[in-house]
């Protein structure tokens, strides 16, 4: 889920920024084709996180534990020696919960300011121009944060290796998230892995997640 | 109900303890979102205000910031040099007649301050353009009988819009030859482009080509893609009550 969602966010960032930056605009022109690719691509960004949802138990617990701050999670933000280990660090630290929670909420309002534009003669003009100055501002939040969470990503190969084939070393886990690593069975072949932002691997059988009730 | 789990760890929070904060922010983000479209165009506003005392090449990249978005329908801008440039009238006139810049400098002269409107919901206040009226236009080329409606064509080769006769005869629709206090730049269009002040962004064509006077309105380029042919600035394309800023 997270790679499509990511594709579907570079289409989308890409497309934006040819509709929106005049020197791009004019280089490309087009723009009915630009509009349709982006607009297409928008309404499909729900699509990996409802099907996400529906299919995968372990996306649903993930989801949850990236929903719920504990004390410890307000501490490690405000301390500027958050990664030195003194944190009982879960599966997401609490940067990761914010950048999830972020994201998705950019999704709901990019696309609810996104339908009051396409359909927009349902709505009063002034909604319209509203929506406008939303999409476009929260379009720059969006690719700031985007640009932060790809910095980390490049910025940790083991981390990125845990997104790309589902599993991190338990050295890397006992350091970064602590607290979940010692939820782990200490086997090797563990195939659980260390997501970040709004996603999680499809992996089976999480050790230590709790049931759903 | 429940099996019996582990004992959670302090930052990993699967259950009731714990704040929910993901939730929070995302019904925040909903809820400022639904605010800023009932709210935002008067926003929008105040930061273009705002805006326009900054350095224009800071203002210009950033369409937010209350400037013109350039739209085109084609791979490239059309770049006709002032020297170069031929309007070709024709149609059901008098006088058929192609003519050059000069041509256009020689004929009355109308300056309008106006605002741009898109339809998609973005305006630019106060803009300065002038040129020839195109009553005045259609004037010297003389108009016949029959005639019902004025087509244009832009050089881009793709573009296409319409007014009916009357549409075409208002005061505050011009062919214009500056805009925003210089000659109309390549990007907004120039050498030549119409605007029509009373109706949406979208029939002030480009790169204007030539006109031809006919006896009925054929659809434009949006026209055919949805938009209304008679692009009234809030009464058309669904929207009333008058311009959004």
């Amino acid at each position: 889920m997270h790679w499509s969602l990511a594709a579907l966010f570079t289409v989308l960032i890409a497309t934006a920024a040819i509709l929106y930056f005049a020197p791009l605009a004019q280089l490309v022109g087009r723009r009915e084709l630009v509009q349709r690719v982006h607009v297409v691509t928008g309404y499909l960004l729900p699509l990996p996180l409802v099907l996400g949802w529906l299919w995968s138990a372990a996306l649903r617990v993930d989801i949850s534990t990236m929903n719920r701050f504990s004390p410890a999670d307000w501490r490690w933000l405000r301390d500027r020696a958050r990664r030195s280990g003194r944190y009982p660090v879960g599966k997401f630290n609490a940067g990761q919960k914010l950048n999830a929670a972020f994201v998705l909420g950019s999704v709901v309002v990019m696309l609810g300011t996104g339908l009051v534009m396409h359909f927009d003669n349902l709505f009063p003009i002034a909604w319209r121009t509203g929506a406008t100055f939303v999409h476009d501002w929260l379009a720059f939040a969006v690719v700031i944060v985007v640009a932060g969470h790809l910095y980390m990503a490049l910025k940790d190969p083991e981390a990125l290796r845990g997104m790309l084939s589902g599993r991190v070393s338990e050295r890397w886990a006992r350091h970064e998230h602590p607290a979940w690593a010692a939820q782990a069975p200490s086997e090797t072949d563990q195939t659980s892995a260390v997501t970040a932002a709004a996603t999680a691997a499809t992996s089976p059988g999480e050790p230590g997640a709790p049931d759903r009730q | 109900m429940t099996t019996p789990r582990p004992p959670e760890a302090a930052g990993d929070d699967a259950s009731s303890r714990g704040t929910p904060v993901g939730r929070r922010v995302v019904l925040a983000m909903a809820g400022l979102g639904a605010v800023g479209i009932v709210t935002g165009s008067a926003l929008a506003n105040r930061v273009s205000s705002v805006a326009a005392s900054l350095p224009s090449s800071v203002s210009g990249l950033i369409p937010g910031l209350g400037g013109f978005r350039f739209y085109s329908v084609t791979p490239t801008e059309p770049d006709i040099s002032p020297a170069a440039y031929q309007l070709s009238v024709g149609g059901l006139v008098d006088r058929p007649a192609t003519l050059r810049m000069a041509d256009l400098e020689a004929l009355p002269q109308t300056t309008l301050v106006e605002t741009f409107q898109c339809v998609t919901g973005w305006t630019v206040p106060g803009v300065h353009w002038q040129g020839v009226a195109l009553p005045d236009l259609l004037a010297h080329v003389g108009i016949q009988r029959g005639a019902k409606a004025v087509l244009f064509t832009s050089l881009d080769g793709t573009y296409t819009e319409s007014l009916t006769l009357s549409q075409a005869m208002r005061r505050d629709v011009i062919v214009a030859t500056q805009m925003l206090g210089g000659p109309v730049s390549r990007s907004h269009g120039g050498p030549v482009r119409l605007y029509v002040a009373p109706m949406y962004g979208y029939k002030s064509i480009k790169w204007l080509g030539q006109i031809v006077v006919s006896d009925r309105v054929v659809p434009g380029y949006w026209e055919n893609l949805g938009y209304a042919v008679d692009a009234w600035i809030g009464d058309s394309n669904g929207y009333t009550g008058g311009h959004a800023g």
